[in-house]
């Protein structure tokens, strides 16, 4: 146990223990005020509905570590999963095949792809703002998909998605699996790859990373490119877990996700932040979402302790950042 | 000791502290160190990082109060403790190097900000704001437009506002921390003509420079502080650049011409008509396996764009660059490090390193591919010992090579810049301004760095505006003026003051 405890504060950091305890006082928290919380039934949900926050959470962490914002995760997603939904509606909706479904994944993937893209592109070489270019994109697909589907849900799909969105694969929920898988990857790509390491340089100073000899706007594009990627594996995941698509599904979740990832020590200025300590944070706010819930919290009560909970942990980590520099200054 | 000064003879001093120490955490900062400045003097506190002389001005300020009290006299009155509100009505202001303006408000608005703030709220007036701005410009005899924007006037302009600042809240004392440090030949010319002007008007000016030549000009004496220790008060006159250095480090610098005939070398970096319209023009040159070329002039000459096309930052309009004989074509910076060409950026701060990211992740920077597979991920165990051979070669003294780059000290820092551009294994070396902001002690590191590099073979292109640096490191010096190539020197045939008069005109 003190030999795991001394892996992960040295591979990373104070931060993650303290998430990991935080997470453990919320489960015994809960565990202890009701009876439900600590049931199958209860994790079986919470691993069911963590997944579409977690990816359009993926899809916004790297933007932000690049220094910038993507504000248009929610109606890339959205606009995925109407393409999908298009496709299928327009092979027979519930009676469409697997081959239109498969041609649906591949244009869902390509629209989500695509908006990432262009955003990338303008971000990268244009130099405006990500803030202004994602939510241009952001007003842009909420007013398109709005007027293709002229603000109505489209829904009947065919049975055999089910799976994906409710089904369980070696005891674990699919969507859970994808959401894991995804994170995997991104904590790959982020903390091993070339171009995750260009991705926090940049994030910290792009003219400098630039002088060093990295293609930095590529770096960039891949990036905003990665993230509409995502973005569109969550439209998918909607799609398949409400049976139906609307834009503007999900669109409270936005600043959720950016919460997330500053609950998870991103540095909201760009340069730091990691995969693990965000997935992390968001089981933390699934944990207390679902606690609430089960107490027969209001949902928007839930929301509230969200918020108070991300401004007790940035007083939290001023004080302990706080508390390092005295404790150094005595030293010397 | 008494100085002749605007104020005369007779007058007190404006700040005389008797066997000052101060102590933290058990280091001694400052041990028992007397100091004493004329009213009008001119003087100049010299020492290298770390010597002492911040917590002597923050103690003379009021913000640190030494170990066993205070004993001064300000301006012939007796002080036993000091506040900065204190020292501030005293008339002691400090242009740290930061300057503490606000870029966002005109330059009317930061030379009246004492006016504005403080005391009781109330309204203000734009004339009077005006006016009183104008008034402390005209006292320095310089003319800025007072509705511009702080923030899009040069540094050296900005250095002004500072002074005219401090004068309007009545100063007869002002520090100024490294204020030349990011100017022009001609803008240092322009403060110092300004500083003169003080003088003469009674106001004490306390010089805190790296700059030596511009201390010995201007200041009447010189107190030299080294680790935290008094080391003696000077008179400027007489004083040489070479015994100032060896007086703040203890220790002697050869500063005799290092240039060695490398005419009979092999070719590497070939340039012929290079051409950058409202840049540069017809630049041709040719730099030898293991030579530093000295490239100099003012600012504004062309040095650094001509540097910026060589590292492939931008397309000449004309002519060509050719290494090892083959002609390049640069797209990128990229190419030009593929190609074998590094550049060490004048500006460590913004380009040279991402301050707030590890020494480690700095290093491997240029070099990614060397420490990745073929999938693209990068391995810890070559990272590692990457950075671990770098740091040894250059003995970089760190704590930790995950500590943030910005944790250094200026000399480490270029040693970190010089390591990753190393690592790169260039041909060609392009070094910007390469003691910028570097200790005097650690700028003779750097440069012992450069004469072993050259003598392995590397060809180095030496860029600053400091003639005597290229005068003593190069091997032969280029003079640049207005984009052009003007002259040719070998700093074996040609004394230092003549090449001074050629470049600084």
């Amino acid at each position: 146990m003190t030999r795991a405890i001394s892996w992960l504060r040295k591979s990373y950091g104070d931060d993650v223990l303290g998430l990991l305890a935080f997470l453990c006082v919320v489960i015994v928290g809960f565990s202890l005020a009701t009876p439900r919380f600590l049931t199958f039934a209860n994790f079986d949900s919470m691993a069911f509905q963590l997944p579409v926050l977690g990816l359009l959470t993926l899809a916004m962490l790297a933007p932000i570590i690049s220094g910038g914002l993507n504000l248009a995760i929610i109606y890339t997603a959205n606009m995925s999963g109407l393409t999908l939904a298009w496709i299928l509606n327009i092979n027979g909706g519930v009676e469409a095949g697997p081959a239109a479904f498969a041609l649906g994944v591949v244009a869902a993937l390509a629209v989500g792809t695509f908006a990432g893209l262009v955003m990338g592109l303008i971000v990268a070489y244009v130099g405006a703002h990500p803030i202004l270019v994602s939510l241009a994109m952001m007003i842009f697909l909420r007013g398109l998909g709005e007027f293709l589907t002229r603000g109505g849900d489209i829904s009947g799909f065919p049975e055999y998605l089910r799976p994906i969105g409710h089904g369980v694969f070696l005891g674990i929920p699919v969507p859970m699996l994808l959401f894991l898988a995804v994170a995997l990857i991104w904590h790959v790509l982020l903390r091993r790859a070339r171009h995750g390491f260009a991705v926090y340089m940049i994030g910290s100073n792009i003219a400098a990373t630039t002088y060093s000899g990295v293609h930095s706007r590529r770096t960039l594009t891949l990036i905003y490119t990665l993230s509409g990627f995502i973005c569109a594996l969550a439209g998918i995941l909607m799609l398949t877990r409400f049976n139906s698509v609307r834009v503007g599904h999900g669109e409270a979740l936005l600043l959720v996700t950016v919460l997330a990832c500053f609950l998870g020590g991103v540095d909201p200025f760009g340069g730091f932040g990691r995969v693990v300590p965000v997935v992390i944070a968001l089981f933390i706010l699934q944990v207390l979402s679902s606690g609430l819930n089960l107490l027969g919290a209001n949902q928007h009560l839930s929301t509230a302790v969200w918020g108070l909970f991300l401004i007790a942990v940035m007083v939290i980590r001023y004080l302990v950042a706080n508390q390092r520099i005295f404790g150094k200054g005595k030293g010397t | 000791m008494r100085e002749e000064t605007a104020v005369g003879i007779g007058a007190p001093p404006a700040i005389s502290l008797k066997h000052v120490s101060k102590t933290f955490g058990g280091v001694h900062a400052l041990d028992d160190v007397s100091f004493e400045i004329a009213q009008g003097e001119v003087h100049c506190l010299a020492g290298e990082n770390g010597c002492g002389k911040s917590t002597l001005i923050k103690i003379i300020t009021g913000v640190y109060q030494p170990d066993a009290g205070l004993v001064a006299e300000y301006f012939g009155e007796s002080v036993a403790s000091m506040t900065p509100n204190d020292a501030r009505r005293r008339g002691i202001a400090v242009i740290w190097q930061d300057l503490a303006l606000f870029p966002e408000m005109t330059v009317a608005e930061n030379i009246a900000f004492e006016t504005l703030v403080g005391g009781r709220p109330r309204l203000f007036s734009f004339g009077k704001i005006r006016a009183i701005a104008q008034k402390a410009l005209a006292s320095l005899e310089v003319e800025i437009d007072l509705e511009e924007r702080l923030g899009r006037l040069p540094i050296a302009q900005r250095q002004i506002v500072a002074i005219a600042r401090a004068l309007v809240s009545d100063a007869r004392l002002i520090f100024m921390d490294e204020p030349t440090a990011s100017l022009t030949q001609s803008e240092t010319n322009a403060l110092l003509a300004v500083v003169r002007r003080l003088s003469a008007r009674g106001v004490s000016v306390v010089f805190v420079s790296h700059r030596l030549a511009e201390v010995l000009d201007i200041a009447t004496r010189v107190t030299v502080l080294r680790d935290g220790k008094l080391v003696g008060v000077y008179p400027t006159e007489g004083m040489t650049q070479s015994r100032l250095t060896e007086l703040m480090t203890g220790t002697r610098f050869d500063t005799a011409v290092a240039a060695r005939d490398t005419a009979n070398n092999a070719p590497v970096l070939e340039v012929r008509g290079l051409t950058r319209r409202g840049e540069f023009s017809d630049i041709g040159f040719v730099l030898r396996e293991g030579e530093v070329l000295g490239l100099t002039g003012l600012i504004g000459a062309g040095r650094t764009e001509l540097g910026h096309t060589l590292f492939g930052m931008t397309r000449p309009d004309a002519g060509t660059i050719a290494l090892d004989g083959r002609v390049l074509h640069l797209k990128s910076n990229r190419d030009a490090v593929e190609a074998g060409i590094a550049y060490v950026s004048e500006d460590r701060l913004a380009l040279g390193l991402v301050q707030p990211q590890s020494i480690a992740d700095n290093l491997v920077l240029p070099v990614l591919g060397k420490i990745s597979n073929r999938a693209g991920l990068i391995s810890r165990a070559a990272r590692d010992d990457l950075v671990r051979h770098w740091l040894t070669e250059l003995a970089i003294k760190i704590g930790h090579p995950s500590d943030p780059v910005a944790t250094l000290s200026g000399g480490n820092q270029q040693r970190v810049v010089l390591a990753k551009w190393l690592a790169t294994e260039p041909k060609v070396l392009i070094l910007d301004s390469p003691t910028v902001g570097v200790d005097v002690g650690a700028r003779a590191g750097i440069f012992r760095i450069v004469r072993k590099l050259a003598e392995s073979g590397l060809a180095i292109l030496m860029i600053s505006d400091e003639v005597p640096e290229v005068y003593f490191n190069a091997d032969r010096i280029l003079h640049m003026a207005a984009g052009r190539i003007v002259g040719e020197y070998d700093p074996r045939k040609f004394e230092l003051p003549d090449l001074e008069a050629a470049v600084y005109g």
